[in-house]
This record gives C-alpha cells, sequence and structure tokens, in this order.
C-alpha cells in the first residue's frame, strides 16, 4: 500500500486543538469530527490515477463543497479507513486519501 | 442535424409508422428511483442490447401516450454530471448532447429526482438546462418526502429551472400519465419553436466539460434554488442513521455482512442444488426419449448428445443465476450494496480490488458464470474486468468432482499432524491455491493493464428503502432473460461445437478402442500430447481435456470415455481405480494442479464475451489461465517426479 495509506491520524498526545487555528484536513479528522467545509483543493499526493484537478471536481459534483456541513459518522474497521461522512443532509462514503483536500474548520467546542 | 424550416428532429428520424414517435431519455442521479421509474413508464415493453462496441447495456421501452402517441424511452445510465468519467457516464453525456452513434438524439430528457435529496439533482438539472435540450423534472418518491414533513414548491421549482415539474411515486405508478402528458407538451412546444424560428432549438452544441469554478457556481445556484423552493423535512429520517450505526460499526457491521455473505452462499451453493439436478434429470430423460424414437446414427447423436445435452447446459446455470440476482437486487434497492463496499474495501483493496468486488466473486466458488454476470454491480470499468478476470480462478463447485476423484484415487486416506486427513487437507491447499491465485493475479492485472491506476472511493451512501416487490421480480426476471437469450446462444453453440468435435469422423467399423480416438478430438489430442508431455500428461487425458471444455466435472465423465469405463453407480470408483493403475502420483498430482487454473470451461469464456462485448477479453483469459495451468502442472510434476513420485 502506498504510504498516503498509513493515514497520519493526529497524534494523541498533541493537545486535541487542531493545527492552524480551527482548520483540520477531512483526511485526518475522527470520528465526531464536525465542522464546515472551508476549502477543497487539490490534495497533492491526492491519488495516482485521477489527476488532482480531477479529484477536486468529484468531490464537488459529490457536495464537498464550501460552505457544506460535514461530520464524520463512521470509520472502517482496519486503520479507520474509509469513512463515512454526513454531508449536509446527504451520507458519502469516501477513503481519507481521496479527503486530504477537503479542509474543515471545525465547530467551536461547547 | 440538418437545419431544415421543418418539425422533423432531423435526418435519422425513422420513417413509416414510427415517425412519429416522441423519444425521450431518462437522466438521474445513482438511487433516484430511475429504474423504477421506467418500469412504472413501459411496463414489460422492454428491450435490452449493448451500445455498439462499449459494455454499457441499453434500456429502451414504450410507452403510448394518454393521446396515443407513441413514445420510445431509453433508460440511461446514472451519473451525478454530464462530464463523464466512466463508460456508462459517456454515454448518457452522448445520448443527452445528440453526439451518440447510431442513436436518436432524444426530443425530450426527463431528468429523475429522489425528492428527498434533492441538492446533487438540481445541480444536474442545470447542467441539463444549459444544454439546451428540452427537460421536465420528475420528482420520484413524492410520497416519503411527503411522510418527512417535506415541503417543496414546486411552481417556484418550475420557474427557476425553466422546466416542468412532475410529482411521481414509480412504485404505485402515480404521476406517470401526467408525466408523460407534460413531455408530450415540453416536445410539441419545442417543435413548434423550432417552426417558428426556422431552426432547432433544441441541441448540445457548444457543450464543453465544466471547470471546478464552474462546478462550484452551479452547486451554489442549485443551493439557491433549493433554500427557496424546498424546506426542511419536519420528521427526518432517522432510521438510516440508526440503522448505519449498526450496520457500519467495526464488530456488529461485519458480523452481519459476514451473515449476509453465508446466507447467499448458501442458497447459490446448495438452494439451487435440487432444481439443477432436477433440470439435468429432465433434460437426461427427454434426450433418452429421443433416443428411443430415433434410429442410432450421426442425426441421433446430434439431436441428443449436442442439441438436447447442450440445452440443458445453459438451463443448468439459471437457478444459481436467479438466486444470486435475487440477493443482489435486493441488497442494492434496500441501500445495503454501498455499505458492504464501505466494510469491504480495505481488505478488497489490498490486492487492488474494488469493495464490491466481494460479491461476484464469492458466488464464483458455487460458478463462475454467475459470478461474472454479478460484477455489474461494479461501475468502474477496469475494477469490473479484473474482477471477471480472476472469477473463474475461485474453486466452483464443477471442480468438486474432479478433485475427488483424483484425490480418493491417488492421495492416502491417513491421518497427518494430528488427526487432520490427509486427503481434506489436499482438498484445502486445492481452494487456497485458487484464492491465492486470484488476488495474485488481480494484483498482477492492476500493474500490467492498468499500470497501478486506483480509481477513487467516492460513493453516496443512499438512505434505506424497504425494496418494491414487482421491481424485484421483474428485475430478477431480467438478468435470467438476458442469460438465456445472449450467453445461452453462445454457450449452446459451443456445446454443438465440442460434441462435434469428439463424435466427428465416426469410429471405422472393428477398430479397437474408444470412438473418441478416431474422432477430431482424438487427432487435437493426439496432436498437442507432445506439448503436454512434460508436464506428465499421458495422450489419453489430454483428449480427455477436449470434451472437458464443455463443463469441469465433465471431465470424469471424458476420463471414462477414453479408458473405456461406462456406466452404473459405481463407474467413479471404478475409473479411480482404473486411473491408479495406469497414472503415476505425479501426474495425478499435475492433473490437479492443471485444474486449479486451467479454463476448462466453455460456458465461462462465453459469458466473458457476452459481458465484455469482446472477444478480446476472453482470449486473455484463456490465454493467462493456461499458461497458469501448465506452469503449476509443470513445476507440481517436477518436483512429485524428483522426489520419487513418478
Amino acid at each position: 500500500m502506498s504510504p498516503v495509506n498509513s493515514v497520519p491520524l493526529p497524534p494523541t498526545d498533541r493537545p486535541s486543538g487542531p493545527a492552524v487555528e480551527g482548520l483540520v484536513s477531512l483526511a485526518d479528522g475522527r470520528r465526531g469530527l464536525c465542522g464546515v467545509i472551508a476549502s477543497v483543493g487539490a490534495a497533492p499526493l491526492a491519488s495516482d490515477a485521477v489527476l488532482a484537478d480531477e479529484l477536486e471536481r468529484r468531490l464537488l459534483e459529490m457536495g464537498f463543497v464550501e460552505g457544506a456541513r460535514v461530520e464524520i459518522l463512521h470509520e472502517g474497521f482496519i486503520g479507520r479507513d474509509p469513512i463515512c461522512v454526513r454531508l449536509d443532509d446527504m451520507r458519502v462514503a469516501l477513503r481519507r486519501r481521496e479527503a486530504r483536500g477537503v479542509m474543515v474548520r471545525t465547530d467551536p467546542r461547547p | 442535424m440538418t437545419p431544415s424550416a421543418t418539425t422533423a428532429p432531423g435526418p435519422m428520424t425513422p420513417t413509416g409508422p414510427a415517425a412519429d414517435a416522441l423519444r425521450v431519455a431518462l437522466v438521474g442521479n445513482p438511487n433516484s428511483g430511475k429504474t423504477a421509474l421506467f418500469n412504472a413508464l413501459t411496463g414489460s415493453r422492454q428491450k435490452v442490447a449493448n451500445y455498439a462496441g462499449v459494455t454499457v447495456e441499453r434500456k429502451e421501452g414504450l410507452v403510448i401516450s394518454p393521446s396515443g402517441r407513441r413514445t420510445v424511452v431509453l433508460d440511461l445510465p446514472g451519473t451525478y454530471s454530464l462530464r463523464a468519467r466512466s463508460p456508462d457516464e459517456v454515454v448518457t453525456r452522448d445520448a443527452v448532447l445528440g453526439h451518440l452513434a447510431g442513436e436518436v438524439p432524444p426530443d425530450v430528457v426527463i431528468c429523475v429526482a429522489d425528492a428527498t435529496n434533492l441538492r446533487l439533482v438540481l445541480r444536474l438539472a442545470l447542467e441539463l438546462k444549459a444544454v439546451g435540450r428540452p427537460a421536465v423534472l420528475a420528482l420520484n418518491m413524492v410520497d416519503i418526502a411527503q411522510r418527512q414533513g417535506l415541503d417543496i414548491d414546486t411552481d417556484r421549482l418550475s420557474a427557476e429551472l425553466g422546466m416542468p415539474v412532475i410529482g411521481t411515486v414509480a412504485t404505485r405508478r402515480r404521476g406517470i400519465s401526467e408525466l408523460v402528458t407534460a413531455v408530450e407538451a415540453r416536445a410539441e412546444a419545442d417543435a413548434a419553436a423550432d417552426a417558428e424560428t426556422g431552426r432547432p432549438q433544441s441541441g448540445g452544441h457548444g457543450w464543453t466539460e465544466p471547470s471546478a469554478a464552474e462546478i462550484r457556481h452551479l452547486h451554489r445556484e442549485a443551493e439557491r434554488i433549493l433554500k427557496a423552493c424546498v424546506r426542511p423535512p419536519r420528521r427526518p429520517d432517522t432510521w438510516t442513521g440508526r440503522m448505519d450505526d449498526v450496520l457500519l460499526h467495526p464488530v456488529w457491521g461485519i458480523a452481519i455482512l459476514l451473515g449476509i455473505l453465508f446466507v447467499m452462499f448458501q442458497a447459490v451453493f446448495a438452494g439451487a442444488k435440487p432444481v439443477m439436478d432436477l433440470i439435468t434429470a429432465g433434460f437426461d430423460a427427454l434426450s433418452a426419449l429421443v433416443a428411443q424414437r430415433l434410429p442410432e446414427g450421426l442425426l441421433r447423436s446430434l439431436i441428443c448428445e449436442g442439441i438436447i445435452a447442450g440445452v440443458g447446459s445453459v438451463v443448468v446455470f439459471l437457478p444459481q443465476i436467479l438466486i444470486l440476482f435475487l440477493f443482489i437486487i435486493l441488497l442494492e434497492d434496500v441501500g445495503y450494496m454501498a455499505r458492504a463496499a464501505f466494510l469491504l474495501d480495505r481488505i478488497m483493496g489490498g490486492a487492488g480490488l474494488h469493495g464490491r468486488a466481494f460479491i461476484p466473486l464469492l458466488s464464483s466458488f458455487a460458478c463462475a458464470i454467475p459470478g461474472i454476470m454479478a460484477t455489474r454491480v461494479i461501475d468502474n470499468r477496469r475494477d469490473r474486468l479484473t474482477t471477471i478476470l480472476v472469477a473463474p480462478l475461485m474453486t466452483c463447485s464443477a471442480r468438486i468432482p474432479v478433485y475427488t476423484l483424483i484425490i480418493s484415487a491417488f492421495v492416502p486416506a491417513r491421518q497427518v499432524l494430528g488427526g487432520l486427513s490427509l486427503q481434506g487437507l489436499v482438498f484445502f491447499g486445492l481452494y487456497a491455491a485458487g484464492m491465492l491465485s486470484a488476488l495474485a493475479v488481480a494484483w498482477a492485472v492492476r500493474k500490467v493493464f492498468w499500470r497501478s491506476a486506483s480509481e477513487p472511493f467516492l460513493m453516496e451512501l443512499p438512505a434505506y428503502k424497504v425494496p418494491d416487490p414487482a421491481n424485484v421480480l421483474r428485475n430478477v426476471a431480467l438478468r435470467g432473460h438476458i442469460f438465456l437469450r445472449r450467453a445461452g446462444t453462445t454457450i449452446l453453440s459451443m456445446m454443438v461445437l465440442i460434441w462435434f468435435l469428439c463424435t466427428v469422423p465416426g469410429k471405422p467399423a472393428g477398430a479397437a478402442g474408444p470412438a473418441i480416438d478416431y474422432s477430431f478430438a482424438g487427432v487435437i489430442g493426439h496432436a498437442i500430447g507432445p506439448l503436454l508431455a512434460p508436464i506428465g500428461f499421458s495422450w489419453q487425458m489430454t483428449v480427455a481435456l477436449i470434451p472437458g471444455m464443455a463443463a469441469r466435472e465433465v471431465a470424469v465423465g471424458a476420463l471414462g470415455t477414453v479408458y473405456a469405463v461406462s456406466g452404473g453407480e459405481e463407474s467413479s470408483r471404478v475409473l479411480g481405480a482404473s486411473l491408479a493403475h495406469q497414472w503415476s502420483l505425479a501426474s495425478a498430482l499435475a492433473f490437479l494442479a492443471w485444474y486449479v487454473f486451467a479454463p476448462q470451461c466453455a460456458s465461462t469464456l462465453a459469458v466473458v464475451k457476452r459481458e465484455t462485448n469482446s472477444w478480446r477479453w476472453p482470449l486473455i483469459m484463456f490465454g493467462y489461465m493456461t499458461g497458469l495451468a501448465y506452469l503449476a502442472a509443470f513445476i507440481v510434476y517436477r518436483t512429485a517426479v524428483a522426489m520419487g513420485a513418478g
């Protein structure tokens, strides 16, 4: 498997707050992550087959658009991959490497 | 289209009684109930074929409008956008744009929407509007929307989209005649506009693939329309979330999935058995009956052993195919198939297979024919072809009689490793060899043919729904019909060809030895004998491989024919004893290794031809499987000889 797949989950010893002011890649999120999509971009190592631009368009067509609400509902049982997210009022499954370019502004913690 | 000043849509319009037939195409997202709507519109007046040169299924049906006008409905593959990403979606795009070779451009496009899930289909509707072809939006499943308390302002929606909006419930045939009337009115308005301006209004001229920025723009527009026309549900569906909590659970989800797969496999493997036995017995009886009426000779042989046995060998697959597709269509309609793919993605992905490849491969343990037909659950062409190529490596039930014959004749019935049966171990080893080689071949196919390309896994998980029994049955029957009509004819002609090779020319009067020796099969067997000698096959074994192409289990009977052991309950045991005398252990093991890999099944090749719509893939399959079989038999034979079993 490619190194992208050995998901770089946020290490647990780090404070759980994301690195850049509430902004986290959907690929690094854990179950329960809630927020609004801040940007959908070409993720560098996104996928070997489809060009980054193609992946961006596929994500957009599936509804991963700036301003959409996302929540990670389920994680796969091997390597927590793929993930199932609530996207506005739909449910979508995708692999973490495909989710890398989706940046999420997480909801402020209560 | 010709810019003529007539109302006729173009030069490709058929003339004669069908000249005024309206052409309508159904476009919609996957899971929008598009097929159910197609069934509701056309009933049983459907035709299924393939588009020229591609594996995409073409479904067409006929509906007579309330005013008596004939309307031809084309069910296009589901898509999220006109920006095609797969061969199926290319067909949808080209059909809508009017670019599809051999296809009359549709007069009207029906955009099918799931009323409870409008966001993405509104963007698709806007894309269709931009193309300029007259369109009607069918707001399907409005009953579920009403139950959820979802308010849709259809007048406003119609004004925003610039197309009529009709609420339908395809499974109850509600709104169908309203839809047909709206389509007809739309077509007439368009034709009138054409006549007025002197040129066709509709057409796919100047369509270009939208860029990321354009998709964002269209999505924002769809979002605005959604906010303006739809009030969110007062009683949203909470069942889907609650069921997913269990069905996608890391432990329970997997346990339930395995349970479902186990039941399905049992039903295909064991449930179909009595019916298959009945079919076999029926055709045997018919053959015997005909044999009594006809004088002995080539004609009797052709009818009894060629045609009747050949038709029997086609029909015998039906029970497995119908049972398997009943499960697949139920799981698909309930909405579970996408969940199964989610759960299995990482397991199958390691070998470069799609999560959905699991069901076809599991079914192939019963028989590769339904397994290969089941690969239609995989949308992506490459993933589908990879799965088709490896499916026959799964140990199908037809190999069991061959394995049993050889193992019981050559492997001593003793216990090893503290209580394990040696025969059982060899049996298990053969199964394991099939599975492991399938994974290895899938991995290699990805490297060789697709240059490691892997498709993104990005899939909507639809809301769970109660399937409509009438729709399920209609779709299962459709699969059986397609198998009989398309694969059946190829299988039958191959069976007759094999019969011909094994029967003609006949045995000369007073000649010694079995008749097959004097036939073309005997000639071929003797000719390729030297090629197979290095893997320890005698010429008798080589000759038996040719009738054995009819089906794997036929090899047992074929060996019986070659060694002139025939008839009776005891024949298998007698044959085993006879083989134990004539073959060395090394040859027997090589024969087993050969049967793990060899493409000894003409029906499988015929089905691959039908499913891929070309001879290329069955030839590749035949080549690689023969190569693997030769290699494996060679290694096994040489190793065994070196260890003194020659």
